[in-house]
């Protein structure tokens, strides 16, 4: 049993059908409480009812860049391997991960201007995750752009490693740089409290909710992506038929 | 009743407009996936 099986369309979809009533579950529960939880929490003594807005922005900020290198691994394997569900699946994160990425970037501009008292700042890490959504949409449009499926997944691919860089510079931009607005990592696996428990445990609920509903949005796509594909392939042999 | 005060509208909208984009993305996803399962069906029947 290897996991290049799964690069067969048909196996990809047999075995995405079985798993995925239970992430959907998994993902509209985790999503659910880890917000509702979030909302509920108390204020806290210096942001207020602010901090509810964690449970939104650190969730989608986590997938925004992990969707991008989800996305990388995808291309890589395609560019490598040329496994056709991998490019599919590439191209079928990218609007997720934009969604994600938009609602970082808003939910942290709404936060910031009570906060920082401003909507934005070009701080090292709000600039990279507005780069990273413009790359994003680049890679959405260059998709949609290129006729020929390979010619545009080849493409897509390389300006994902292109836009790797940015989704790393998001991650680590506030240790990179000591001058922005944006505080450093919530959660950190290093010893030592950075968030009460009272916020932490409703945080981890929505982070898995978000992830869940991640990958049952992208397992879907994929799943539209290659019956699209077959069709249009069922398709161009009838009319050179 | 929860007592958001002076940052109800702060809360209110970041949940508001996140909550938005999630519902978007979820239709989009689930009716583009079954306008592409009905199609290849309806291939599929006409034989």
């Amino acid at each position: 049993m290897s996991i290049w099986e799964y690069a067969n369309p048909v196996k990809f979809l047999r075995a995405s059908g079985i798993v995925l009533p239970w992430i959907v579950a998994g993902a509209a529960l985790c999503t659910v409480v880890g917000l509702v939880w979030g909302f509920l929490t108390p204020d806290d003594y210096r942001q207020g009812a602010t901090v509810k807005i964690v449970f939104l922005h650190v969730p989608a900020a986590l997938m925004a860049i992990n969707a991008w290198m989800m996305m990388l691994v995808a291309s890589l394997v395609w560019l490598i391997r040329r496994h056709h569900v991998s490019a599919l699946a590439a191209k079928a994160a990218a609007p997720v991960g934009a969604v994600m990425t938009l609602i970082a970037l808003i939910t942290g501009a709404i936060w910031g201007q009570p906060m920082w008292g401003t909507w934005w700042e070009w701080d090292p890490r709000l600039t990279s995750f507005l780069v990273l959504f413009l790359f994003y949409l680049g890679y959405i449009a260059l998709w949609e752009a290129i006729e020929d499926p390979d010619s545009a997944a080849d493409l897509t691919g390389l300006l994902c490693l292109v836009g790797s860089v940015f989704a790393f510079l998001s991650r680590y931009a506030v240790n990179f740089w000591n001058q922005g607005l944006h505080q450093g990592a919530s959660l950190s696996v290093a010893p030592g409290e950075r968030m009460s428990s009272v916020y932490r445990y409703p945080l981890y609920v929505s982070m898995l909710g978000f992830f869940l509903l991640f990958l049952a949005l992208v397992l879907i796509r994929t799943r539209t992506e290659i019956r699209r594909r077959r069709l249009a392939a069922l398709l161009a042999r009838e009319h050179r038929a | 009743m929860i007592e958001l005060g002076k940052y109800a509208t702060t809360v209110l909208s970041a949940y508001g407009i996140s909550l938005v984009l999630l519902v978007a993305i979820v239709l989009q996803t689930v009716r583009a996936n079954a306008r592409a399962r009905r199609a290849l069906e309806e291939y599929d029947n006409r034989g």
